[in-house]
């Protein structure tokens, strides 16, 4: 495919051939994940409105498969409402702010095997500057929506964002001390053989931290204090609406699904098929089964993005104090043990770890 | 530690009590039991209809819209008793009676107000003819101001069209008056 | 068309180096407090950019991540909160002057003696090549920093940590007859202990 771009555009220079192939790739794989998000959205709506025994949405399209559309399409006819003496300016870059580091951290998930748009070396660092910038978006809109609610909404998603990063980078070191590199391919390739391979189970503390600590990231349900609907209406977003909003709405959702797909790739292997170690490729017909690729990861990604919106249906809120005692006092100190753990083991020449 | 001794029952778990706690605590078993619960009815038949399309089950006795009914002759049955304007708590039916040619007493105005009907059916209880009565009928709208007064031409124009259906919910309840 | 590759990285670094002088700049002129902090990140982020174009990408993302997602994120955190009285903070900006002035000229000079030194010579510091190791720099800076710089990082590390443990009995402070929620014991009570099924014998009118 790419050679066949480049064969077709031999005109230009190749550094030109290479800013292209990168742009396709960049452009394929952000409105993939806008259409995730789309669908993410509808996935959330049938899921939670399931586990309450209603229908979910069914009005618009088969079953309500046209909802996202009908729903982006709202939003974006909507008018901006911008609050009066609000900073117009910061007000209408927040959403961007929130945004873009949201999409920007896909570059260098790898998706099937050797291919991310940009194979960074730093991949796991990158990662983490990305997913600790999304805070701007947030703090930024609620200080310039000049609102009580809005601000309250930021100052607790910035600290609650400020205590989950820590816990999260020490889950991540843990996945590279394991891996052995900072490169996510790397680190799937290094899980490549079926589920013994992968790291959930050497890491499984690291695994459960990671995950709840990206809950709290993307200010999910149960901790999404900084939304609060019966506290402070919508928390940082309450003066927002429109095609604003949707920024938002966008930025919330891709971070999930992010981290849903983070936590395939560092923990389940990634593109790499659970039966790889149980079925042989070369069998008739079981035989794809064992074959990595996108669809395993895509199937992983679904299950953590279930299991997001199923925490959602299931637990109420946490309280405030309660967040920051479970960030600093509970999480902090199990990944350092297990941190700990590992490095005893990986001298000893234990499990994975060598 | 002073504080939870002023606490009346709250410093009775032992030893064994805090290992078993640190257990469960961190296998996250009390979030598995909530999440069972939830996965469960995500199973679960839906209790939602999909309303126009499907509906509740109605009674017989369901009380909608009024109707003023006719014998099978074509005579209307209402008698301007005013036994139903007597008997309506909220007010909402007014009745103007007069002489016809043939010596009977009819209704010469028969209005309900919607807008103050409560749907009570004490005014179908209270006719002695069955004329006025209540119909499934549930789904109506008004779009200009003065709809909302069902005339008794307007009510009997409903009692025809639904003759059919309100004979037959009476005589299925009929065991039961 | 072949001089791409030599033009195209400097005319990102002086866009680069000029947008971040201006940053700079806005960052002491702007009135709002808030503004300010908002042209450091933007700083951090064009130095980070610049140190990328210099293949340091360790050094980069770690600018990114430390300074731009947290330690800024707690700085704008402290800004918002206050309310400063941006006309206050005005008044002693000419009595101050001539003190910033001379700090920044010290600054500009310790900078430019790269220049003299450089044009002396003298090797000050191996070019970075970063190509040379086959993991990028991050594996190089880390292989340094374990071996030879062992023991400059490691106090490093504990001077952080003593500041960390400071800082925190500082501002600890204990109030007398705060009722603490002691999840601990809430966590490990049975029914049992909270719950006494007694029985009762009915009552009846007679």
């Amino acid at each position: 495919m790419a050679e066949l771009l480049a064969n077709w555009l031999d005109f230009l220079p190749p550094e030109a051939i290479g800013a292209l192939i990168d742009l396709v790739a960049i452009v394929a794989v952000t409105v993939v994940v806008i259409l995730c998000v789309a669908y993410a959205t509808y996935l959330e709506r049938k899921v939670i409105g399931f586990m309450q025994l209603r229908q979910g949405p069914n009005r618009v399209g088969f079953r309500g498969l046209l909802q996202p559309f009908a729903d982006v399409l709202k939003l974006l006819v909507k008018e901006i409402v911008i609050p009066g003496r609000a900073n117009r300016w910061l007000f209408l870059t927040a959403p961007v702010l929130a945004l873009v580091p949201a999409l920007a951290a896909w570059a260098v998930v790898p998706l099937f095997p050797g291919f991310a748009v940009a194979d960074l070396n730093a991949g796991l660092l990158y990662l983490l500057a990305m997913t600790s910038l999304g805070i701007y978006g947030i703090i930024l809109a609620g200080w310039a929506s000049n609102s009580k609610y809005a601000l309250l909404g930021a100052m607790r998603s910035a600290a609650q964002m400020v205590a989950y990063e820590i816990a999260m980078g020490f889950a991540l070191v843990g996945v590279l001390m394991a891996a052995g590199s900072l490169n996510l391919g790397v680190i799937v390739e290094k899980q490549a053989g079926g589920v013994g391979n992968w790291f959930i189970l050497p890491l499984l503390p690291l695994f459960l931290v990671y995950f709840i600590s990206g809950i709290a990231e993307t200010n999910r349900a149960p901790f999404d204090v900084a939304e609060g609907e019966s506290e402070i209406v919508a928390g940082f977003h309450v003066e927002y609406g429109g095609a604003t909003f949707a920024m938002f709405f966008l930025a919330e959702y891709a971070n999930m699904i992010l981290i849903a797909t983070l936590t395939a790739v560092l923990f389940l292997g990634g593109w790499d098929s659970p039966f790889a170690g149980l079925i042989d490729r070369q069998w008739p017909v079981v035989g794809i089964l064992a074959a990595p690729g996108l669809f395993w990861l895509a199937a992983k990604t679904f299950l953590f993005l279930f299991v997001f919106l199923w925490l959602r249906a299931t637990f109420p809120r946490y309280r405030y104090d309660q967040i920051m005692r479970l960030g600093w006092k509970v999480f902090i100190p199990v990944t350092l043990v297990w941190i700990g753990v590992e490095a005893v083991l990986s001298v000893l020449d234990i499990g994975p770890f060598k | 530690m002073s504080d939870s001794e002023k606490r009346p029952a709250a410093g009775k778990s032992g030893p064994g009590d805090r290992i078993r706690a640190v257990f469960r605590t961190f296998a996250l078993w009390e979030l598995l039991r909530g999440l069972r619960v939830t996965l469960t009815n995500f199973f679960r038949r839906k209790v939602t209809l999909r309303y126009p399309e499907e509906k509740t089950p109605q009674s017989p006795r369901f009380r909608g819209l009024h109707a003023l009914r006719r014998y099978a002759n074509g005579e209307e049955r209402c008698i301007a008793c005013k036994l139903c304007e007597a008997v309506c708590p909220a007010l909402a039916i007014t009745i103007e009676s007069e002489v016809r040619e043939d010596g009977t007493r009819r209704a010469s105005r028969y209005d309900i107000d919607l807008f103050k009907c409560v749907y009570c059916g004490f005014c179908e209880e209270a006719c002695p003819v069955d004329a006025i009565v209540e119909t499934r009928i549930h789904e109506y709208h008004m779009e200009n101001r003065g709809e909302n007064i069902l005339t008794r031409e307007r009510l009997l124009e409903i009692g025809d069209r639904y003759e059919e259906q309100i004979a037959a919910d009476r005589s299925a309840d009929a065991s039961y008056r | 068309m072949q001089q791409i590759p030599e033009i195209f990285p400097l005319i990102l670094f002086y866009g680069w180096s000029g947008l971040l002088i201006a940053a700079a700049v806005g960052v002491i002129t702007a009135r709002n407090p808030v503004h300010s902090v908002l042209l450091l990140v933007l700083c951090f982020v064009i130095s980070a950019a610049i140190w990328l174009l210099l293949r340091a990408e360790f050094l980069a993302v770690a600018l990114v991540l430390v300074y731009v997602g947290a330690v800024m994120v707690l700085l704008l955190f402290v800004v918002m909160m206050l309310d400063i009285n941006v006309e206050r903070m005005r008044e002693g900006l000419t009595r101050y002057a001539p003190l910033g002035v001379l700090v920044g000229l010290l600054l500009a000079a310790q900078l430019s003696s790269v220049w003299w030194l450089r044009r002396s010579g003298l090797e000050i510091a191996a070019p970075a090549d970063s190509l040379a190791f086959e993991e990028g720099n991050t594996q190089a800076l880390g292989t340094l920093l374990y071996t030879e710089h062992l023991y400059a990082f490691e106090i490093a590390g504990y001077i952080l940590l003593l500041a960390i443990i400071g800082a925190i009995t500082l501002t600890l402070r204990r109030r007398k007859g705060l009722r603490v929620q002691q999840v601990s014991e809430q966590v490990a009570v049975r029914p049992e202990s909270r719950v006494r099924l007694v029985k009762m014998k009915t009552e009846r009118d007679e």
